[in-house]
């Protein structure tokens, strides 16, 4: 019974969200633009809702275990199988180029772009709990460093990779003075308020980064002085292995500097795990107080933790530039500091399986949700449908959101949540996600 | 003989309230001192303020000779100093083990297997402990691993706030049997601070009574135990 009305309660929010929504479409007639009513397609919806709440509710009442239990049960589970799910992605991530398809290949760099984004802000969020909504701050420092470098001094993808993730660092490192004493909500909005300093000097010093038209006709990267340009010459990629210069192969290559640059940053945050300096971050997020008493310098270790992480950041953010070959301030918007901060925490804080597997499902996944809508759209030829079918790929967002939604509310502490001790006298054990606290940095 | 640590006239303040009115305490190399008091009287921000946070407004804090009052906290830790801080603090989603190394980390490198053992042949429930979570621990349990964790840093002088707060009887005779040993064994230096104030006074070699801020009486844990305005205060009323 409390089904029945909860799912009547659960359409009629249906109801006055699609209403306007689904239900009213402005078509531009004769006499201008004219308000066309679609009572049955909107039916559908708020059907579909009315039994999907009554299903969600009369199965809930039905399979009510203790959660403990089952969560601790899942825990073990997936540890085993997440020992063969890291090597597999690897495996997949190294064959992808095999492929041969253009569009795998450039969707693989973006993901990766993403992991690799995700894993240098796991050490700021996941590891050392700072909340950092300005991290795309660090992105853009380095894909500019890089352009304003090679542009401007003539230097390589291979010089400027380092400087940029340093002077990236030396900025995370400054960021990370005014905040040594901020916690929580007080930090996020400090570091987003940096974030968006950052977007907005870019846009106005005209002069130096041109504003607003971005830079151009930045350098492709080399392997080992040999560059992929299409003239086949004696000093060209091409040229020296005597193949047919093709656009693949630097498409191949980019993929593989990415993955060479995910996979430097997951190693020295699981080196850094097992280093005093990595242990005193975990414990700076479980205690400051303690961390203090215990004699650490909580001012370092914070201003470490921030170094490190944008380092990262700067090192993708080089990247991104050499790939992209154009870059401007449009590229490093807040929504790119709170798809990380959405991959670092929906992959479980601290999770390096995690993070990879979030940022697969958030940048593949709503990459594969356009695709599947539009084939989807093409084959709805129902007059039902008429309007709906062609707009369906629209829907995608709305569709993520929710699955974000029914994620987080199915396991709150991310898809990998367990904590692997930093060290272990036996065989590691991990500890499970009932006891790691939910919500918290 | 200089003593290990002394404080003359320290006043803190917690924005305008003062917490501390001019204190002035010794302790020695090799004793037991307690700091016994009621709910709010100071003992804990005197313990704190000795760490430096809050940091003392007025007075001096000399340890080892050299006054110590200006120093930042960390580095106060790394002059021989541990603190098993109130609460226990210990880090709960970390493991025993990674809790103890944490107390290691001003210790340096060397030496931490015997540090370990040292740990744990105190307290071998730690052992049994050793890889699971801090926070599914005991009360009894997680004050062992405060302690163990400020042993890690070979301290010459041990700050304790409340090592019984919350204990049964039977784990606390354990936990202050542990520090009488620890103090005879090896001379390790203690500033205890107790609502205890039975077992804390006759565990001490000396006692100071806090009240509002200010010292009021001090001497002999004997002493302190057999003046009768301290049984009328202290120990009568459920806390022997």
């Amino acid at each position: 019974m409390t089904a029945l009305r909860d799912a009547f309660v659960s359409a009629l929010v249906a109801l006055g969200l699609f209403g306007p929504l689904v239900g009213l479409v402005a078509a531009s007639g004769e006499h201008g633009l004219s308000l066309h009513v679609r009572p049955v397609a909107t039916a559908v919806v708020v059907g579909l809702v009315f039994l999907g709440r009554l299903l969600i509710v009369s199965w809930r009442g039905r399979n009510r275990r203790p959660i403990a239990k089952t969560n601790r049960a899942r825990t073990e589970r997936l540890s085993r199988t997440g020992q063969y799910i890291a090597p597999v992605l690897l495996i997949a991530a190294v064959a992808l180029p095999f492929t041969g398809s253009r569009y795998y290949i450039d969707l693989g760099t973006l993901v990766l772009t993403y992991i690799m984004l995700g894993w240098g802000l796991n050490i700021v969020v996941g590891l050392a709990g700072l909340l950092d909504l300005g991290y795309v701050a660090f992105y853009a420092v380095g894909a500019y460093s890089y352009a304003l470098l090679a542009t401007t001094f003539g230097l390589g993808f291979w010089t400027c990779l380092p400087l940029a993730g340093i002077l990236a660092a030396l900025w995370g490192v400054m960021l990370g003075f005014p905040v040594l004493r901020l916690r929580g909500d007080y930090l996020a909005i400090v570091t987003l308020a940096f974030g968006e300093i950052i977007r907005i000097v870019l846009i106005n010093w005209v002069s130096l980064t041109n504003g607003p038209n971005g830079i151009g006709g930045i350098p492709r990267p080399t392997l080992f002085g040999l560059a992929f340009s299409m003239d086949g010459g004696p000093g060209t990629f091409g040229g020296f292995f005597h193949i047919e210069p093709a656009v693949i192969q630097r498409i191949d290559f980019l993929y593989y500097v990415i993955l060479g640059l995910a996979l430097l940053t997951n190693w020295v945050s699981l080196r850094l795990r097992r280093l005093p300096l990595g242990r005193a971050w975990e414990a700076l997020r479980e205690d400051e107080v303690a961390c203090r008493s215990l004699g650490i310098n909580v001012r370092n270790t914070k201003l470490t933790a921030f170094g490190i992480g944008a380092l990262f950041g700067g090192f993708a953010g080089a990247f991104f530039a050499t790939r992209q070959a154009f870059i401007s301030p449009e590229s490093f918007t807040f929504i790119e500091s709170a798809t990380v901060l959405a991959i670092v925490v929906l992959g479980g804080l601290g999770s390096q399986l995690g993070v990879a597997l979030a940022a697969i499902v958030m940048v593949g996944g709503l990459e594969a949700l356009r695709d599947g809508l539009s084939f989807l759209g093409d084959q709805m030829n129902s007059p039902i449908f008429a309007g709906i079918a062609s707009e369906l790929p629209l829907y995608r967002m709305l569709i993520f959101g929710l699955a974000l939604v029914v994620m987080m509310v199915l396991r709150p502490r991310g898809l990998v949540s367990g904590r692997t001790p930093g060290v272990a006298l036996t065989k590691p054990k991990a500890i499970g996600p009932d006891l790691v606290a939910e919500g918290r940095g | 003989m200089t003593p290990l640590l002394s404080l003359s006239g320290v006043t803190a303040f917690y924005g305008a309230i003062q917490a501390l009115r001019g204190i002035d305490l010794t302790v020695n190399a090799g004793e037991i001192v307690t700091l016994i008091g009621a709910n709010g009287a100071g003992k804990s921000t005197l313990m704190m303020t000795i760490c430096g946070t809050p940091r003392a407004r007025s007075g001096s804090i000399v340890h080892n000779g050299q006054d110590i009052i200006q120093w930042p906290t960390h580095a106060i830790m790394r002059r021989g100093i541990a603190q098993a801080p109130e609460g226990r603090r210990i880090f709960s989603r970390m493991t025993v083990h990674e809790n103890l190394l944490m107390g290691a980390e001003v210790a340096g490198r060397g030496g931490i297997p015997d540090l370990l053992d040292q740990v744990f042949a105190l307290f071998p429930r730690l052992k049994e402990r050793i890889s699971q979570r801090g926070g599914t621990l005991s009360g009894g349990e997680q004050q062992m691993l405060a302690i163990g964790r400020a042993l890690m840093s070979r301290p010459e002088l041990l700050l304790l706030d409340e090592p019984s707060l919350g204990l049964a009887p039977l784990v606390v005779r354990q936990i202050f049997g542990a520090i009488r040993d620890l103090n005879r064994s090896s001379g390790l230096t203690v500033l205890l601070v107790e609502q205890n104030a039975y077992q804390a006074l006759r565990l001490a070699h000396r006692g100071y009574v806090l009240v509002n801020g200010s010292i009021t009486m001090t001497g002999t844990g004997a002493d302190l135990l057999a003046r009768p305005e301290i049984r009328a205060a202290y120990l009568e009323g459920g806390h022997g």
